[in-house]
């Protein structure tokens, strides 16, 4: 549980740099320069802007319904960061050892749009209260196929623990499971044993090459849950002002920023826990090329924590970028767009998909 | 039925994948960045790629030396003669003249100064640029230069000052003027009586050629009047 030791600071950190990264990717996208004026190419921009926005007034609209107002952003901030308590940072440091990990957590952040809904409402702001209704909206509509991709992987690992999940796809896998045998593509027929192999091998997307199609269902359910680009209704500023947020100012708004990021972060690590081999190495051992070993460290040793919180970290920030890539590449969908999306497109898809990785998991024992 | 959805599930990747594309192309290319080059430079059109933005205090595109910005007076080789205050469709030139009591000097192409320039001030923040004033010039002192920011915190700061005499010197030529036409006065008087006819006559046509100046540009307001009333 002293994750939060880790996580809080890491967060605030990664909010601060994903703002200037997120402004400067943009730029660079659009053929601009971004923020150059604070500091050394404008490095701190976002300091300067979390600075004027703890300074703002937190000003409280007179219709507004007081108390939901003031408790909504912290709400949301306190849901996406529970979230938080069962991702493992490195291959000895877990979160909770909840026997249900990803079921909670899924539970838990689902939650978020409770407090979108309560910041919402409790605005009295027609705007508020039209991104609240397309918030919850979206979430149905989405909350199914990340389910439904995320039970794909849960099918072939036959665990809901995050940590066994990461130990899984790399070559301490019989720390864990002392029985269990990797094979390449997960498949028993072919026959090649690459438990002590490791790399990029026993991730996930190549024990079942299939993966790869879960995780775009995944990744799109998961910029809706995000609330992010091209999934922005509850916020899409062309249309609702700043939906659900209209009404916010300050100390207040910045905790629902924070909150936002917080939610990119945690689905970006959990894409690359349940797809990309979580906190392992990508190089395989190759013969007397002890590469796994050497890159990725003993389990237990400072090395072997060095090393994969590294590649947590790394892959995780791959992940921000490609989020933050797809934002600034798609414009907004529409409403019936996005319903049709969720419903028609990528559910079936991932109800098809789940099959599959059941009937792959039995080849794989 | 079945057909479009299995053509948009193919239509959505492939766009969605050329997008994608598009864009990082953009973000790999922002490693290039604009040079300031002016129209005039053989590389304008060869920078197709990168990151366009000018960083515009830091730098800015180059302004041909004959840039019609900022109205400038070399006060040395004014003769005080009017014409662009006159001639100003929008009157920005207010100009002070104090008429010497001989020559004061020659300006560099050589025409002699008579008249010496109290006040001499342009409001920038009137002048339309038309470059009517520089045109009529005479002696080609009034001049546009290629100074085109001078952007300022009070709009007063937009009136640029170009006469050089202190009060104290304005207050001397001035009285110098006083004291000559009043010397000027008494001798004319004195030689007077003989030729009474004549001095009469003469200042009184002196006295209409200020009244009938051979330009005088006309306001549209006033024909407005006219036509109101």
């Amino acid at each position: 549980m002293s994750t939060i030791i880790f996580f809080l600071p890491y967060l605030l950190i990664v909010v601060i740099f994903a703002v200037y990264g997120e402004r400067k990717i943009s730029a660079f996208i659009q053929d601009r320069l971004g923020p150059m004026e604070v500091g050394y190419y404008g490095i701190l921009q976002s300091i300067a802007d979390l600075l004027k926005l703890i300074q703002k007034e937190d000003i409280v609209p007179k219709a507004a319904d007081k108390k939901l107002f003031l408790v909504a952003p912290i709400l949301i901030f306190v849901i996406v960061f529970a979230g938080f308590s069962l991702l493992p940072v490195t291959s000895s440091w877990h979160g909770a050892t909840a026997e249900t990990g990803i079921f909670f957590l899924l539970a838990i952040v689902s939650l978020d749009v409770i407090g979108i809904i309560m910041a919402g409402w409790a605005s009295n702001n027609k705007y508020a209260l039209l991104g609240a209704v397309r918030s919850a909206a979206q979430i149905i509509a989405y909350e199914v196929p990340l389910t439904l991709s995320v039970l794909c992987v849960i099918v072939l690992t036959q665990t809901l623990d995050l940590q066994t999940i990461s130990y899984q796809q790399g070559i301490w896998v019989n720390q864990v499971e002392p029985d269990s045998v990797n094979y390449l593509f997960g498949l028993m027929s072919i026959g090649i044993d690459i438990t002590n192999v490791g790399g990029i091998l026993s991730w996930n997307v190549v024990r079942m090459p299939f993966l790869f199609l879960v995780w775009v269902i995944f990744f799109i359910a998961s910029l809706a849950e995000c609330n992010r680009a091209p999934f922005d209704l509850p916020e899409a500023e062309s249309e609702l002002v700043a939906g659900f947020q209209t009404e916010y100012s300050g100390f207040r708004w910045s905790i629902i920023m924070l909150a936002e990021y917080g939610m990119m972060l945690l689905v970006s690590i959990l894409g690359v826990i349940l797809f990309y081999g979580s906190w392992n190495t990508p190089f395989p051992n190759i013969g007397s090329f002890k590469l796994a070993e050497w890159t990725g460290g003993l389990p237990g040793t400072t090395s072997g924590n060095i090393l994969s919180a590294f590649w947590l970290i790394s892959k995780t920030s791959l992940m921000i970028f490609l989020q933050m890539w797809v934002r600034w590449t798609f414009p907004r969908v529409r409403i019936d767009q996005l319903m049709s999306i969720g419903w028609k497109y990528l559910t079936p898809f991932a109800l098809f998909f789940l099959l599959l990785c059941g009937v792959w998991r039995l080849l794989m024992i | 039925m079945i057909s479009t959805y299995w053509q948009n599930i193919k239509s959505a990747f492939s766009t969605s994948l050329s997008g994608l594309k598009t864009t990082f192309k953009h973000f790999v290319e922002a490693r290039h960045v604009h040079k300031p080059v002016g129209i005039s430079s053989p590389d304008y059109f060869n920078q197709d790629k990168g990151i366009m933005t000018l960083s515009y205090p830091h730098e800015s595109l180059p302004i041909p030396d004959n840039g019609r910005y900022k109205l400038h007076n070399e006060i040395d080789d004014c003769i005080v003669c009017d014409k662009c205050a006159k001639v100003c469709p929008v009157d920005c030139i207010d100009i002070e003249p104090i008429r010497a009591v001989s020559e004061i000097g020659k300006t560099s192409d050589g025409t002699s100064k008579r008249i010496h320039a109290a006040k001499f001030d342009i409001d920038m923040a009137k002048c339309c640029f038309c470059g009517l004033c520089t045109t009529v010039c005479p002696t080609e002192c009034l001049t546009m230069t290629k100074s085109f920011d001078f952007s300022e915190y009070d709009v007063d700061d937009h009136t640029y000052s170009f006469a050089t005499m202190t009060p104290l010197e304005i207050l001397t030529k001035k009285k110098e003027l006083e004291e000559f036409e009043a010397s000027k006065k008494k001798t004319q008087e004195a030689a007077a009586p003989k030729t009474e006819r004549k001095a009469d006559s003469e200042p009184s046509a002196e006295k209409k050629k200020p009244a009938k100046p051979v330009f005088r540009p006309r306001p549209m307001i006033k024909k407005k009047k006219d036509g109101d009333a």
